[in-house]
């Protein structure tokens, strides 16, 4: 099974885990400006990357705390895991 | 004594050069022309069955089909070929059911063996909220003329008398939805069934013909870049499934699919002991036996973001678990194979078909887990689309719009086990 290291815990199996999506996807700063397509695009749409992907991922049976990785979405190999209150690593 | 080697007389042959000659292929396989009329991007069960239609109903044939890999050898390869349309909306009736309708007359119409066997399928309800909503779905199905009965446990027994009905299990069959007309088919066959039939009306199934770019003018795309050169196109419809959003981002379109692996295995081959299509969305497995007699099972998707047609052990682990409970006599049956395609997950489990920003750009994607079912009806209603330069009135409900208008066709119930 794929070990994922908690940035808390360190390496853990995989079911320990549950997948949140696409990271780094703010709410929006004046909610109520926004037309009906921006609401839809905030709700409903999330990039669908082939390849390095930042995404969420809580470790819900152990800490339970979220954090962020970059994963590639063609090998499933974790690139890198990093705090919610981290920026976005720099990708080649 | 001699050390000469007892081959030094043999004349060097060929391997295999012995075995009879290769059967004759089904298709041609040319190359792609300057441009066609309409250009199918996908060679899976929705881009040939989309082909067949355009020439059989409408009599365009000036087609090409561009496949990345071999032909059908996607998701169209590696389904659990289950067959039924009982949804619960009327959108999802309408599309399903033309499907449905069209593959109880397809073995004709291809002039191909397909062996679509009608052996029913149960839905099964293993909690009070589940009772509620299969009733329900009996009958908005019954509604729209869609065969749909609710079954008791003892009447689930008789249906499949393998299924474990005992009421001592962790999640007790309470009862089923059942659809006598449901069923399964040989996916591969549906496919080559399909590709002789578009071969044969002249239209160019290309494959080793990987999408890469697509040349633009204004609001309409006038060329589809690929491996093999570019290829002008009048009209183009996108049919990649779980690789939709690899062609989407291309042309700077935004669509609300996430792309996941959803794993199904095979048992070794057994004596005939499943009589039908068992599905059940509690315990997620879903379980039917092939005609040549290997059972067929499949999972929901795994959690994550991903394009590798593979998945993690843990849920093969999960579902294999689910079906011992279900269906105790497979406990000691083997695994053979497990594999895992890319399905194209929309937010309401229902596809997108339909209009795009470019005029001329038709897509067809977020049938999930269940785009198997469809291939016939979604092949004609988007070959009706492409003729008529309009979308086709049992797909203008799942258009891309809805995400913003907010009319979704919410079959998360139906979809059953895999979203």
């Amino acid at each position: 099974m794929q070990l994922i290291a908690c940035p808390w815990c360190g390496p853990r199996e995989e079911v320990e885990f549950s997948y949140g999506g696409q990271a780094h996807v703010p709410y929006p700063d004046s909610p109520a400006e926004l037309s009906d397509e921006e609401w839809a695009h905030y709700v409903f749409f999330r990039d669908n990357t082939k390849g390095r992907f930042a995404e969420r991922w809580n470790h819900n049976a152990g800490c339970r705390r979220w954090f962020n990785a970059i994963r590639d979405t063609t090998t499933y190999r974790f690139e890198s895991v990093y705090r919610l209150d981290d920026p976005k690593p720099v990708t080649p | 004594m001699s050390l000469g080697s007892p081959h030094a007389t043999r004349t060097p042959r060929t391997p295999g050069a012995d075995l009879p000659e290769h059967p004759d292929a089904l298709w041609r396989s040319p190359e792609p022309k300057r441009s066609y009329d309409v250009v199918v991007v996908g060679g899976g069960g929705h881009g040939l069955a989309t082909a067949h239609y355009l020439a059989k109903n409408h009599g365009i044939t000036n087609v090409a089909v561009l496949e990345k890999g071999w032909l059908a050898g996607g998701n169209m390869a590696r389904n659990t070929t289950i067959i039924r349309s009982n949804y619960l909306w009327d959108e999802s009736s309408g599309i399903y059911e033309h499907a449905l309708k069209l593959w109880e007359g397809l073995e004709e119409d291809l002039g191909y063996p397909i062996l679509f066997s009608q052996r029913g399928v149960l839905n099964l309800a293993h909690t009070l909220q589940d009772v509620r909503d299969s009733v329900r779905r009996v009958e908005a199905n019954k509604l729209n003329g869609v065969d749909a009965e609710w079954l008791e446990p003892d009447e689930v027994r008789k249906v499949c008398p393998v299924v474990n009905t005992s009421t001592d299990i962790r999640y007790p069959v309470l009862g089923a939805t059942y659809q006598p007309r449901a069923g399964i088919a040989k996916h591969d066959y549906v496919a080559w069934g399909f590709a002789r039939r578009a071969d044969e009306a002249g239209i160019d199934l290309i494959q080793d013909c990987e999408v890469t770019g697509f040349t633009t003018d204004g609001d309409r795309v006038t060329g589809v870049q690929t491996t093999r050169g570019t290829i002008g196109a009048g009209t183009v419809a996108l049919c990649a499934a779980g690789n939709t959003s690899v062609l989407t981002d291309m042309l700077g379109i935004r669509v609300p699919i996430q792309s996941h692996p959803l794993q199904a295995l095979v048992s070794e081959l057994l004596e005939p002991v499943h009589p039908t299509v068992v599905m059940s969305n509690a315990v997620h497995v879903y379980v039917s036996q092939a005609h040549k007699g290997e059972l067929v099972m499949g999972a929901g998707v795994d959690s994550y973001n991903g394009y590798g047609q593979r998945g993690a052990f843990h849920i093969i682990e999960r579902q294999m678990a689910a079906a011992v409970e279900l269906f105790p006599v497979f406990a000691r049956a083997h695994l053979l194979r497990t594999w895992g395609g890319i399905v194209d997950v929309s937010p309401d489990a229902s596809p997108i078909v339909g209009r795009t920003p470019y005029e001329n750009v038709y897509l067809n994607c977020g049938w999930g887990t269940g785009g198997f079912k469809a291939t016939p009806g979604i092949g004609s209603a988007l070959a009706h689309t492409i003729a008529h330069d309009e979308p086709h009135p049992l797909v203008t409900p799942f258009s891309l719009d809805r995400f913003v208008t907010g009319a979704l066709v919410d079959e998360h119930g139906a979809a059953a086990v895999a979203h």
